[in-house]
């Protein structure tokens, strides 16, 4: 079995929305390198709750990268010091005996804090409803194979595709901009042709509902990929730019 | 019990398309009129709450998650099934029935499998119309590749993440009827109990995960999509907030719980390390097409596993089954699992795993192609275990994955309970005791794109509901007391053991002893320690913190409660089924090397059970319904 060891930490403790949070000083001293972040965070939940404590709150699901659940601000960067890994697949042997670690939730005026770690990213889903689709009602699809999609253009919109809403861009962008998870879902859905005919419609629609919910706009310091769990590239918000400044300014909207 | 199966007559090719012409219809403009509640938002759950709404009915849709984007069906990696013989190599709907029926080891419906394989192309189609990026060919059509417990490539995918891509495919389908207006999605709330007006099913109530507040909700049907019990065993490739709770409460409140046994072991997934642990990591299956799987002949071999020579590997599934190889169904390749490590050749520090090596694929194909294969999957397992899977095996062993077991569903995939339908993994109806790989997506979506929107219609039109209760009516009241007193009772025992060791130690019964190999008196002794455990949740569990507050605990402590009941109900169902059928092996009864032996003529039927109670046991009374097999012959399964 593996050697334990300890690990501080300085965790936001926020009691509800409209409370007023601070980070609370905890100490664990049974750490090991096969746990992950959020495993050694039930650990010490285990602990809080033996000591009679309210345990921490946070969002958690899938645990293994998938689900965009876990969203921690970890020693204040978006799912913490590994590349293109979430928080929930973040393994204590990123760490050392007696590190300090600073836990916080992903803040944004669009994401409120609902208590401790856990905040509302329900905005998210309103971007999405805004045109995030293509309009096809079941049962009206043509066979899979009548239109043929060059190989290079499906992958590169699954390499788009393979964001899973986690919210991390919007956490490291110094203007909490939602440029990335909105760019990746448009530079997926309007490179296939079954995406095309919405693609003016789509964009706009969107653009303009990241901004209605207080979303910042970006300002090219591309915090958000550095900190994209799937790797997705900022190359999307270019190409937002373009099909918006295309779709919106040269009035050409429908 | 009513388990009247409702399959049409006719041959099994035309059964749906007959169905289809005989089921009552509701008029468009009077869809409107009818609200349908939809539980969960996977898979099943998104593809019936898009549909349904795209049909003009009124859809109420419930998760636990922070968005319907999360449902666990998000982290299916490897593919779905469907009988298009794009890769010309043989494949039918006949052939994508049978092996899905034999691969259930002749315990599923056969009416119900082959409409299954029927719609299964329409997926494909459906799919790819929403912009499903699925990993295609240079010619720009889609791309194939093989599964276990088949002899063709009919498995789509899209890379190593085709469940997220098909769950979002769905999932905006679903908020497009959201927007519209047609969609009232509710996030973090979660089902507590169904309501039952005059025998049909009428509403649900929920907990409002955010604020405590228990919520009453009023339909024409509910559509149950609530996935699988997996996590009965707490350690599972499910997500965490998995759970039994909606299908367990519809249980209580009269709908038939069937084959609860069926457990599906999953072969490749990542070995425990620690008490800590949280949940397992699976691998996915395709990785079986490339990787081999081997333990080192001799026993306790402590070399690294690249010091061991090739004549020193035992590729036992090679070996045994040289015609499927390591392709054979995952109930034959987890046995296999055990059975090499209860040798004493099992690998890494507990000698409970074997190895899954690419080195001669990386040699044939080299790196970039295996890495564009399966490199998301690579990176996870480097992630996880520190490991370098392209420098030397992974280690693996089998994790609970899948529950074929569910609610009991006619074949308008109804439950017992007017007005109660149940689709996906939450149901029973297409599997039998073994589940194919690729073939939970296509279930899921079927049944919510293509099945539920035409059978639901079917019910509404003749229903004759009563349309002049609301939720004030005294069912509802009964149903929301009921809900709220369960909580006060969670939260007022006030013990001083955590709700996670009850469910830690109710994992390791259901593990040793309603796990991959099951026998008598082990189940007999489950039986009574779960009875045990579950006097003693009553008595010592500790609920932190109040009812009207975001309570993790709090949900977690209701989900364990129905757990400690579903768990005595598993174990009784295992010990009644005398025989071995798929991925239920009792010891008792299989060939010298481990193969499951089916009893035909005792047990060829669905064993639903109906709940009466918990009187320190567990009350429930065994139904039948026999299983028919009018097309296809019953044959020991052989994948050598």
């Amino acid at each position: 079995m593996a050697e334990e060891f300890t690990i501080n930490l300085k965790i936001w403790r926020q009691a509800g929305p409209d409370q007023p949070g601070k980070l609370v000083d905890y100490t664990l001293d049974t750490v090991n390198e096969h746990m992950s972040f959020l495993e050694m965070l039930d650990v010490l939940n285990e602990k809080i709750l033996n000591e009679g404590g309210d345990p921490i709150e946070f969002d958690y699901d899938c645990r293994e990268g998938i689900c965009g659940s876990c969203d921690l601000m970890i020693d204040g960067r978006a799912h913490g010091p590994k590349a293109m890994t979430c928080s929930c697949q973040l393994h204590m042997r990123n760490y050392n005996d007696g590190d300090t670690i600073t836990v916080e939730p992903f803040r944004a005026r669009a994401f409120p804090v609902i208590k401790d770690l856990v905040v509302d990213r329900s905005a998210f889903d309103r971007i999405i409803e805004a045109g995030g689709y293509v309009s096809i009602k079941t049962g009206s699809a043509p066979d899979a194979n009548s239109i043929p999609v060059d190989k290079q253009v499906a992958d590169t919109a699954f390499d788009y595709a393979t964001c899973i809403g986690c919210g991390a861009c919007v956490a490291a962008c110094p203007n909490s901009s939602a440029s990335l998870f909105t760019g990746a879902k448009l530079a997926h859905l309007n490179r296939l042709p079954q995406g095309e005919p919405e693609r003016k419609k789509r964009t706009v629609a969107m653009v303009e509902q990241m901004e209605e919910e207080g979303f910042g706009d970006c300002s090219n310091f591309a915090e958000c990929e550095a900190v994209c769990p799937k790797g997705i590239s900022i190359s999307a918000i270019a190409e937002m730019r373009r099909n918006y400044m295309k779709a919106a300014l040269a009035g050409d909207e429908a | 019990m009513n388990l009247e199966s409702n399959v049409p007559e006719g041959p099994l090719k035309d059964k749906w398309s007959k169905h289809l012409n005989d089921i009552k219809l509701v008029a468009p403009n009077n869809k409107r009129k009818h609200n349908v509640i939809v539980v969960g938002t996977g898979l099943a759950g998104g593809s019936a709450a898009a549909s349904l709404a795209e049909l003009g009915y009124n859809v109420t849709s419930f998760c636990i998650q922070d968005s319907a984007r999360r449902a666990h069906s998000i982290a299916a990696q490897g593919g779905i099934n469907a009988a298009k013989n794009y890769p010309n190599d043989g494949d039918t709907i006949w052939r994508l029935f049978y092996d899905t029926i034999k691969g259930g080891d002749y315990r599923s419906r056969e009416s119900n499998t082959y409409r299954l394989a029927q719609v299964s192309n329409e997926i494909i189609d459906q799919a790819v119309a929403q912009g499903v990026p699925f990993a295609r060919e240079y010619g720009g059509l889609l791309a194939n590749r093989s599964f276990g417990g088949a002899q063709v490539s009919r498995t789509f995918y899209a890379r190593g993440q085709t469940g997220q891509q098909l769950l979002l495919g769905a999932y905006q389908a679903m908020m497009r009827q959201t927007h519209n207006g047609n969609i009232d999605l509710h996030t973090r709330h979660e089902m507590l109990d169904l309501v039952v007006v005059d025998g049909k099913a009428r509403g649900i109530i929920t907990r409002d995960l955010v604020s405590g507040e228990i919520k009453r909700w009023m339909a024409d049907a509910v559509v149950l999509c609530t996935g699988g019990y997996g996590n009965v065993f707490y350690l599972s490739t499910n997500a965490k907030n998995s759970n039994v709770t909606a299908a367990w409460r519809c249980h209580k409140r009269g709908a038939g719980f069937a084959n609860p046994c069926y457990v599906q072991i999953h072969p490749t997934c990542i070995p425990v390390s620690g008490d800590y642990q949280s949940k397992l990591t699976l691998m996915s299956e395709s990785l079986r097409n490339d990787g081999r799987v081997w333990v080192p002949k001799e026993k306790e071999d402590d070399r690294h596993p690249n010091d061991i020579p090739e004549e020193e590997r035992y590729y036992y599934l090679e070996e045994k089954y040289p015609a499927f190889g390591n392709l054979v169904p995952r109930d034959v390749a987890s046995r296999n699992a055990k059975i090499v490590c209860d040798k004493g050749m099992g690998v890494g520090p507990t000698g409970r795993a074997v190895y899954l090596d690419f080195r001669d694929a990386i040699e044939r194909e080299g790196e970039k192609t295996i890495s564009e294969k399966y490199g998301n999957l690579f990176d996870m397992y480097e992630n996880i275990t520190g490991d370098n899977p392209y420098k030397q095996p992974m280690r693996i062993f089998p994790a609970v994955h899948y529950t074929m077991g569910g609610l009991w569903v006619d074949y308008n995939l109804m439950s017992n309970i007017p007005g109660l339908f149940v689709a996906g993994e939450a149901n029973f109806s297409d599997h039998g005791a073994n589940r194919l790989g690729a073939s939970a997506l296509m279930q899921g979506l079927s049944d919510g794109y293509f099945i539920i929107p035409y059978t639901i219609g079917n019910y509404i039109a003749g229903a004759e509901l009563d349309k002049d209760i609301d939720i004030k009516h005294e069912a509802f009241n009964e149903a929301a007391e009921n809900a709220q007193s369960h909580i006060d009772k969670l939260l007022g025992v006030n013990g001083d053991k955590s709700v996670v060791d009850f469910h830690r130690e109710l994992g390791q019964i259901m593990w040793d002893k309603v796990g991959i190999a099951r026998n008598e008196e082990g189940l007999k002794q489950a039986i009574e320690e779960i009875q045990a455990l579950r006097e003693e949740f009553w008595q010592n569990v500790r609920v932190p913190g109040e009812a009207a507050n975001y309570n993790k605990y709090l949900e977690f402590a209701g989900r364990v409660a129905d757990f400690l009941e579903l768990g005595e109900l598993m174990a009784k169902d295992a010990l009644h089924r005398d025989e071995s059928a798929g991925c239920h092996l009792r010891e008792e009864h299989q060939t010298d090397e481990g193969e499951a032996i089916r009893n035909d003529e005792e047990y060829a039927y669905v064993a639903a059970w109906e709940y009466q109670g918990v009187n320190g046991q567990l009350q429930e009374k065994l139904h039948k319904e026999d299983l028919e097999f009018e097309f296809v012959e019953l044959k020991q399964r052989s994948y050598k």
